[in-house]
């Protein structure tokens, strides 16, 4: 099976008053048709700029991106602005942390909704109405006949999330890049969205990109994870991969930071020493190993690639020295 | 816990009024506290739980006295402080102290730390001027630190150290009360743990109390001896922490719980989910009866009609709601 959308080696570097900085390195992944991507990371780590950099979204003049991307085996990266507005949107969807990006303050949901169907089909006004009500209805607004009719401010942030997914959703994108999609969202309303996420996604037969910094949406969200540090991916893998094995000391790391909600209540949290490098850090050996508590001399040379099928890192650590660090937790 | 509490809401209500225009809605009065009885014991952490507009902030805004209490009263080391002013709440002040979100919005940008420290110390007089260089010194290894942080401005700090300088802020007052509103929420998970770790450090070293606001359940349950959980601005549940999260007895709590993602790969690991209708009801128009009725899965008629005041059940914790979901009902083991 061919990936939906294959990136190799993207780079991207901004220009800055202290000169280029670069914000990510060599970056690789693909999105299998169908299939739900995770790209998690703190802020900085570049999980971000990854993707709006391959969808154009980054300032042209300030920004260089090399490298090579490929939607449905077409070349996109550095693309006109002209022939992307025909992608985006139409094929390749954006939902942004804060949905108020999305959304004019001035026009009705409905108008804004409708606007973006006719700007990808050759659908009356009215057709292009009534899709947008049916939208509002799928992503669970209620009373959706008289929601298409309300402004932005006048609904909850909840409620503008998903009327931004069902504007999304709205020409049936192979591709739907969410960025941080619920981070805005209170814990109740961020289960209803994301279950709603989950279940349109499949039925529109969308891929899905989902990049957070939380690892427990990673987990009841994604069928692969790409975790992202200091503009690097540094281990990749399937969700079972990643979380019942992982490889890379900042995974765990960042897996044994997070205070459990069940069971003993340890007395200090384990945490990670320091804190992410400044960007534009140009030393060639691994980003993280100044944090690392498995860090050796060899570290400050750049890291080799741990590879069994899809599951990679980028850490010199190997199987026997993995599991004498970490040993193989004992289900509970 | 019969001895007095360092600090007590007494049927604590604020209410905002909605400012007037020709807007729909404006003029109306809003209770964003409800009649709110909380204490807040020596040497414990009270975490205070709740989504956006359950009135948690307010709370600790009223009880550290930096906005007015509409009705009710404020009670400190048994003494009530509710209306007291300038001279009269300045003990008050230095003994209670606040830590924020954002620490960049709370530290003036223009001065360098060491004056931010130094400032509050002279003002209370705290410490004679020459004890002062060593005392801050002192915060900044409390607080994970190094010396030579006191020479430079709060820019120059990433969020995690800027939050250490908002702590240190408020431990240079020596105060007997902390109340922390969503201290570590701004921070990314790896600087999170290392803060939350602090502040059990701090506590214990220095046998602190504090209210610790926030809406992130796992820092909560981490660093809470009790926990109390808030809706549309009343309290649904106060117990022991391990009480309260092994076993819920408000239907809120139980789906609050079941609506964080965990982090396991394994689906059958995970609590029932429990998928909530709707979403919060406009505080300022809260539903009558059961505040918590319109998205209850659990709902009878009694509940639109009475609204439960928080009651005792046999473990010792306390929930408003008529059918308390812990197996404690079942049994018949209700005190009420």
């Amino acid at each position: 099976m061919s990936p939906l959308l294959d990136v190799r080696n993207l780079r991207v570097a901004f220009a800055t008053d202290g000169g280029p900085v670069t914000a990510v390195h060599d970056v690789s992944f693909t999105v299998q048709p169908g299939e739900v991507l995770a790209i998690v990371g703190e802020s900085g780590s570049g999980k971000s700029v990854s993707l709006l950099s391959v969808l154009g979204l980054v300032d042209r003049r300030r920004t260089v991106v090399e490298g090579q991307a490929t939607f449905r085996g077409e070349p996109i990266l550095n693309l006109s602005e002209r022939v992307l507005r025909r992608i985006r949107g139409r094929e390749i969807a954006l939902i942004s942390q804060d949905p108020m990006t999305a959304l004019t303050p001035v026009h009705r949901i409905g108008d804004q909704i409708a606007e973006q169907i006719r700007a990808h089909e050759r659908v009356s006004r009215q057709a292009a109405r009534d899709r947008a009500v049916s939208l509002l209805r799928d992503v669970n607004i209620p009373m959706p006949e008289r929601a298409v009719d309300r402004y932005p401010h006048e609904l909850s942030g909840g409620m503008r999330q998903r009327a931004v997914i069902a504007m999304a959703l709205s020409c049936n994108p192979a591709l739907l890049v969410a960025d941080e999609p619920t981070t805005a969202l209170d814990t109740t309303v961020q289960a209803q969205v994301l279950d709603m996420l989950r279940r349109l996604s499949a039925q529109h037969d969308s891929s899905v990109v989902l990049i957070t910094h939380d690892m427990g949406v990673v987990a009841e969200m994604a069928t692969r994870v790409a975790v992202m540090y200091a503009g690097r991916i540094v281990e990749t893998g399937t969700v079972a991969e990643l979380f019942d094995d992982p490889w890379h000391p900042y995974t765990w790391g960042l897996l044994d930071s997070i205070p459990p909600l069940t069971g003993a209540r340890p007395r200090r949290l384990p945490s990670i020493a320091g804190m992410p490098p400044p960007p534009g850090r140009t030393e060639p050996g691994c980003p993280f190993a100044p944090r690392c508590r498995a860090a050796m001399p060899v570290c400050y040379l750049p890291p080799p690639e741990q590879v069994a099928g899809g599951h990679r890192a980028l850490c010199v650590l190997d199987a026997p020295a993995r599991a004498a660090l970490r040993p193989p937790r004992v289900a509970a | 816990m019969t001895a007095t509490p360092l600090i007590e809401a007494r049927a604590l209500t604020r209410e905002f009024v909605l400012r007037r225009s020709w807007l729909p809605g404006s003029g109306q009065v809003l209770r964003a506290v409800d009649r709110v009885d909380l204490a807040v014991h020596k040497g414990e952490t009270l975490g205070l739980v709740g989504e956006s507009g359950s009135g948690k902030s307010t709370l600790g805004r009223c009880l550290t006295r930096l906005i007015e209490t509409t009705d009710g009263s404020v009670v400190f080391d048994g003494q009530d402080v509710t209306r007291l002013r300038a001279r009269g709440l300045r003990p008050f002040r230095r003994s209670v102290q606040m830590i924020f979100q954002d620490p960049s919005s709370s530290l003036n940008p223009r001065r360098r730390v060491g004056d931010i420290l130094s400032e509050p110390l002279a003002v209370h007089g705290i410490r004679p001027a020459r004890e002062v260089p060593g005392r801050l010194r002192e915060l900044m290894d409390l607080v994970g630190l190094p010396a030579a942080a006191l020479d430079r401005f709060p820019h120059e700090f990433s969020g995690g150290q800027r939050q250490r300088i908002g702590i240190a802020r408020a431990l240079a007052m020596e105060p007997r009360l902390i109340v922390a509103d969503e201290p570590v929420s701004a921070l990314d998970v790896s600087v999170q743990a290392q803060v939350v770790n602090l502040f059990a450090d701090l506590r214990e070293r220095l046998s602190l109390t504090y209210l610790f606001i926030a809406h992130d359940l796992g820092v909560v349950r981490q660093v809470s001896t009790r926990v109390a959980i808030m809706y549309l601005g009343s309290v649904m549940e106060t117990g022991e922490t391990d009480t309260v999260f092994d076993s819920p007895a408000h239907p809120y709590t139980e789906a609050l719980l079941s609506a964080i993602p965990v982090p396991v790969a394994d689906p059958a690991a995970r609590r029932r989910r429990i998928l909530l209708k709707g979403e919060i009801p406009n505080a300022a128009n809260p539903p009558k009866g059961c505040k918590f009725v319109t998205r209850c899965p659990y709902a009878q008629d009694v509940c639109r009609a009475q609204r439960p005041e928080l009651r005792p059940l046999t473990d010792g914790r306390l929930v408003a709601c008529h059918f308390p979901r812990a197996a404690l009902f079942a049994s018949g083991a209700v005190l009420a």
